[in-house]
């Protein structure tokens, strides 16, 4: 029984499992100072309590290797005492993590409300157009990866285009599209307009 | 208004601690040390201070619930999710204020005995948690956090978490088990997070905004602090206006001011040769406002008598060439994306609620599917664990209650009736 009477079941259509097992991947250690920088975090948190720490560790993963592969996840399960099934619990929850290869530019497009009224939708196509891809996809030749992310949190600078889960683009329209694309080609984060917040200029 | 929390925030290092210092930094912390934790406590209840990350709670009876005679370590979570769609507010706080933060996580901690304060912010806010950082560490170095803050004795750590994507992490107790490296989902209440919260010790959450006014409150006192505004709705507050505005910006006005003075005052008003067709005053998940409804105060009892919320104090605006099927489908989507799939209604009905606008948005839609979106929406609000299942079948509710014949002529006519030329060419599709 479902919580509303009118209730469509039917799994090939809507409840479709969207799992999909990690890659093996190459074998998986942290470099030194990733492994430094993951003790240093321990200490922040309860000793019994230390998988306080995984988002933290799943973002060094993805600073090392750019995704999650199940090497990795077993790597990061061992330091903080987490079965494999656990991490990847964790990790599938959260969308700033990738799992599965993605490009070197990871381009992120605010779809929500407060973007979408500022063309955030015209943005998507612009890029998708410049790209030769679809939203959720990496161009062939491995450089640019399109995903639509939501509400960014600097709806007044809308669209908001986020690089990397780190680079931060505001106010982008669908005619500069093709630059911003040859832009992040060639200079990658130093292509980015910054946060409007931060008014002193190197 | 003279602004109290934004007042220097364009001007250039006014996020160092330097500049913070030469302008009574820390002085409402050496007030709280010079205090017993009680009467901090009892200060911040005659403030009237209201908590400023959606609810509206009293912040200082949150703070008396907090469990006092335990052996357990107690924290503060300071939530800087600010992921609630149309808010902007507290990135600008942290991001040109940082130390406003810190000060006023450390008076939480001094009011409730905690000797940890974890600030919680999104991973996409990582520009700013670097301002955070650096300048946390200056901070500390000089001794305004850590052990024996300003020669008093009283130790305590602040520390920054880093989430990773996920609009749910900004309920209490689904960030309280993000913090604890878990999915970001709610637990039952109760125990509320004040008996048994991170790590299951008493702890209190509270918003950055919140934080941010309690150096002034101990500062300035409580009477000054009502004096701002309306009754029950004292102190500064932050509006973020995005949208079809001229000046979409954050605003830092009493509460006394109408939301027709934000939006057309301080935010310019509509773009040149549109109307005003709707607003939503408190981030999406609140339900909508029209044009006639906006002289009022931006309060949070003014916005909820006339049946939306003020809610993270985000507004909307949309002027006439926003199909409002279209709205909600757009905000549909978000909830199901973000839905953490703990509870049944929310879980299945966000995502037949996407389905149905999709299909009603495409021109595919047959009448009674406009009964189904409000049948479904009754059926998930009030009927989960947190209030997220409310903010996900708002949009559709309060859509189909105010523009009900713009759904039927997208079921009559086969198409979208309200076509606009910002928005994409393509035809949404229901994945
Ligand atoms: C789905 C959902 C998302 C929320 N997101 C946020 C958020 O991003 N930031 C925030 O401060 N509060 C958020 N809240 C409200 C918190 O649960 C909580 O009430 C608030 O952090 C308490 O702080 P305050 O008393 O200072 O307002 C959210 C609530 C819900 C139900
Ligand atoms: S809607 Fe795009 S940043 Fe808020």
């Amino acid at each position: 029984m479902s919580f509303h009477p009118l209730m469509l079941y039917d799994p090939e259509r809507f409840q479709r499992s969207e799992r999909r097992l990690l890659e093996e991947g190459e074998p998986f250690t942290f470099a030194p100072e990733r492994r430094a920088a993951l003790d240093e975090l321990l200490t922040k948190y309860p000793p019994d309590r230390k998988r306080s720490a995984i988002l933290a560790a799943l973002y060094l993963v993805q600073e090392q290797q750019g995704y999650l592969t199940a090497n990795a996840v077993r790597h990061v399960g061992g330091i903080l005492e987490m079965t494999p099934a656990e991490v990847e619990d964790v990790a599938t929850y959260y969308v700033m993590f990738f799992k599965e290869k993605v490009g070197k530019h990871v381009v992120q497009v605010c779809r929500t409300l407060s973007c979408a009224l500022a063309g955030a939708e015209r943005v998507t196509e612009a890029l998708s157009h410049t790209l030769g891809i679809a939203p959720g996809e990496t161009d062939p030749s491995g450089m640019f990866t399109l995903l639509e992310f939501e509400c960014l949190g600097a709806c007044d600078r809308a669209p908001v285009v986020m690089v990397n889960n780190e680079d931060w683009h505001e106010r982008v329209r669908p005619e500069d599209c093709g630059r911003l694309v040859e832009d992040i080609r060639a200079r990658g984060p130093a292509a980015s307009s910054g946060c409007h917040l931060r008014i002193e200029r190197p | 208004m003279e602004p109290v929390l934004t007042r220097y925030i364009r001007e250039p290092n006014s996020y160092t601690l330097d500049f913070f210092l030469k302008h009574d930094g820390y002085n409402g912390l050496k007030a709280a040390l010079g205090m017993e934790p009680n009467a901090v406590i009892d200060l911040v209840k005659a403030s009237g201070l209201r908590g400023r990350g959606g609810a509206g709670f009293p912040t200082g009876l949150k703070w008396q619930f907090v469990l006092k005679d335990t052996p357990l370590p107690k924290y503060i979570c300071c939530n800087a999710d600010e992921s609630e769609p149309g808010t902007f507010k507290d990135h600008v706080l942290m991001e040109r204020n940082p130390h406003l933060l810190f000060e006023g996580c450390l008076i939480g901690c001094r009011a409730i005995g905690a000797k940890v304060a974890y600030i919680y912010i999104r991973g996409e806010f990582f520009h700013v948690q670097k301002v955070l950082e650096a300048e946390l560490a200056k901070a500390y170095a000089q001794g305004y956090v850590g052990k024996n803050i300003m020669g008093t004795g009283f130790d305590c750590d602040i520390v920054i978490h880093r989430g990773a994507g996920a609009y749910e992490a900004g309920e209490e107790t689904a960030l309280i088990e993000s913090l604890e490296g878990k999915r970001a989902q709610p637990r039952i209440k109760p125990p509320f997070p004040a008996v048994s919260g991170l790590y299951n010790c008493p702890t209190a959450v509270n918003n950055v905004e919140t934080l941010c006014n309690l150096p002034s409150i101990l500062l300035n006192g409580a009477e000054w602090f009502t004096s701002l505004g309306p009754e029950k709705n004292g102190g500064p507050k932050l509006f973020c206006v995005s949208g079809h505005v001229k000046k979409p910006g954050t605003y830092e006005a009493s509460m006394s001011t109408t939301l027709h003075e934000l939006i057309y005052g301080h935010a310019g008003g509509i773009r040149d040769g549109h109307q005003l067709k709707a607003i939503i005053p408190g981030g999406s998940s609140v339900p909508i406002l029209l044009p006639h409804e906006l002289e009022i105060p931006a309060s949070f009892d003014a916005v909820a008598q006339v049946g939306s919320m003020l809610g993270s104090a985000g507004i909307i605006v949309m002027d006439e060439t926003t199909c409002m099927v279209w709205a909600a489908r757009n905000l549909l989507y978000f909830y199901k994306h973000e839905s953490c799939g703990k509870c049944t209604p929310c879980r299945e009905g966000g995502d037949w609620l996407h389905r149905i606008l999709t299909k009603i948005e495409n021109g595919e839609g047959e009448m009674r599917d406009i009964d189904l979106l409000t049948s479904i929406g009754s059926n998930i609000a009030g009927k989960t664990l947190c209030a997220f299942g409310d903010a996900a079948a708002t949009p559709a509710l309060t859509t189909v209650k105010h523009f009900r014949p713009e759904f039927e002529a997208h079921v009559r006519e086969g198409r979208c009736t309200v076509p606009a030329d910002w928005r994409a060419a393509r035809t949404p599709v229901a994945h």
